[in-house]
């Protein structure tokens, strides 16, 4: 087999891959948010947003608005903040300085965090796992209803009497989204919910991510470092370098997206270009 | 042959499933070994009695109701001393697993309390309460009290903080945030506890009733010391050991019944 063919067999492999992705995408994200139509968002506005752990100061004065409904991703080099930054928006954490508001009053259940690990109960079903979701609501009569609609709605209506440790790992995620989303939240805080998972079930998860929030139209705040999955999931990427806001990019894309494309791919690198400095994408591969 | 056609075969060749009566093949080994080393004299019947004579002396102390009548009483010692002993120290391991306040003020001193051997103690326990239940109670109880507590003081600390976090998150109050995470996820650890503290309610019982007692089986160990009956010391001895290994097997079926979430109990 020659070098040339070896090239050509490898680029048709890709294409098989490539060809159902963008398929069950374009399926996925088919009719694209009519613009008047209402979110059931929250806005959120920041400012002057500081946090330091001791003499160590993470966030160096933060100011962002974001309006209701709009998808955000989170990018930055480890320790830069970003979870940091996550975990004040989703009140884990109280900040050292400034103020965070969502514009109205909010219950505990209109903020959802994920986190990277699913977080899941070993000792609960799968069902009884996404009833904890429901908050307060959990003694209601209809939980257990909700529960299995959300259970649905990820898809894994089927396993929910199994016991999370038989599992995969992606099906663990997508049970904590359903926990997440049982309660119908307003704003989304995802801590690089896809991070642990393997190329394939990400890509499948992420389809799952912009389908569910195409469809319920909550803020969704994404930290990620993953810019290829920031840019095929977000309205607008942040670029967080040193506890501050370095770059504000909006991700001027059409939905559905085509994963690979050249314009994603455009985006992806200049955003690359940002986080690691000039030069430094040319790798010499 | 490719590997993958090779792999389907090589997995479905196994060992034959060890079902419950593989592991009752090597008591019965050592029953018949012992039996023909009697029989045939290469042990005397003063040092050792051969099997069927401990039989023998079983059968007659049951007719009798001795036999019955010291098995129950060393039972009811051992369950009411285990339950005693077991709650507080359960109470004890919540307590200093959920409250800082309550670990600074006790957790020490019961360290302390851990390093003393609780059999040395049997003197002074005959000194206060004689030789009647009350001082087989306590021992019993002092015994299993350190396993229990141990454990589940263990269980509750090491708990994953995440779990706890997500909790909080998802609204749940203390009450609901012990039932659904903290006490489900202690509660392989204190079965940890239950099985060490079985093993100790044995041993203490046995000690305390071959000192200071006039009924149970430790009693009748000792008696039969007395009148060189050693079929009767043996069987007593065997006793003890069918009493732990049904102790033991009660503990795992609670832990299956508790614990079938866990991957450890998952049949495959």
């Amino acid at each position: 087999m020659t070098v040339q063919q070896s090239l050509r067999l490898s680029h048709a492999d890709a294409q098989v891959i490539d060809a159902p992705v963008d398929f069950e995408q374009a399926r996925a994200t088919q009719a694209r948010r009519p613009s008047e139509q209402k979110s059931r968002g929250l806005s959120l506005t920041i400012r002057g947003l500081r946090k330091s752990f001791g003499s160590n100061e993470v966030l160096r004065g933060v100011d962002l608005h974001i309006p209701a409904g709009q998808f955000v991703a989170i990018v930055g080099q480890s320790g830069c903040g970003k979870s940091t930054l996550l975990r004040l928006i989703a009140g884990l954490d109280a900040p050292t300085a400034g103020t965070i508001s969502f514009g109205e009053e909010t219950r505990p259940e209109d903020i959802r965090v994920m986190f990277q690990e699913p977080r899941l109960l070993p000792w609960a079903s799968v069902l009884s796992n996404v009833e904890v979701g429901l908050g307060t609501d959990r003694t209601s009569a209809d939980a257990k209803a909700r529960a299995e609609s959300a259970l649905t709605e990820v898809g894994l209506a089927e396993k929910r009497d199994q016991w999370p440790s038989v599992l995969s790992g992606g099906q663990k995620q997508r049970v904590a989204l359903a926990r997440a989303l049982v309660s119908h939240p307003r704003v989304l805080a995802l801590d690089e919910p896809l991070g642990a998972l393997d190329a394939l079930t990400r890509i499948s998860m992420q389809q799952l991510l912009g389908r569910v929030w195409h469809d319920q139209t909550f803020t969704s705040i994404l930290v990620t470092h993953d810019v290829s999955e920031a840019v095929a999931l977000a309205d607008r990427v942040l670029v967080i370098e040193d506890g501050r806001i370095a770059h504000d990019i909006n991700v001027d894309i059409a939905r559905p997206r085509q994963r690979g494309s050249a314009d994603l791919a455009a985006l992806e690198g200049s955003i690359l270009r940002n986080l690691l400095g000039p030069g430094a994408d040319a790798t010499g591969l | 042959m490719s590997i993958v056609e090779i792999l389907p075969r090589v997995r479905s060749f196994r060992l034959p499933r060890i079902d419950g009566l593989t592991q009752w093949i090597v008591p019965l080994v050592i029953l018949l070994v012992w039996q023909a080393a009697c029989v045939t004299g290469y042990v005397p019947a003063r040092v050792m009695p051969a099997p069927t004579d401990v039989a023998l002396a079983g059968w007659k102390l049951l007719v009798s109701g001795e036999l019955a009548q010291n098995i129950w009483v060393s039972f009811w010692r051992a369950s009411v001393g285990f339950l005693i002993g077991g709650s507080i120290g359960f109470a004890f391991g919540l307590a200093n697993g959920l409250s800082q306040l309550s670990s600074k003020l006790t957790d020490t001193t019961l360290q302390m309390v851990r390093n003393v051997p609780h059999l040395a103690l049997i003197p002074l326990v005959i000194l206060w309460f004689g030789i009647d239940e009350s001082a087989k109670l306590f021992l019993v109880a002092l015994g299993v009290f350190f396993p229990i507590y141990l454990n589940t003081l263990h269980g509750i600390r090491t708990v994953d903080p995440q779990l706890i976090e997500m909790g909080r998150i998802y609204g749940m109050r203390n009450s609901e945030l012990f039932r659904r995470v903290i006490f489900p996820g202690a509660l392989p650890s204190i079965f940890v506890g239950v099985r060490f503290a079985l093993g100790i309610m044995w041993l203490t019982l046995i000690v305390a009733e071959t000192i200071a007692a006039s009924s149970g089986l430790g009693y009748m160990a000792m008696q039969a010391r007395e009148f060189m009956q050693i079929d009767v010391v043996v069987l007593s001895i065997l006793i003890y050991a069918l009493l732990g290994k049904v102790a033991d097997s009660a503990s795992r079926a609670l832990e299956r019944l508790t614990l079938s979430w866990h991957p450890a109990f998952q049949k495959h």
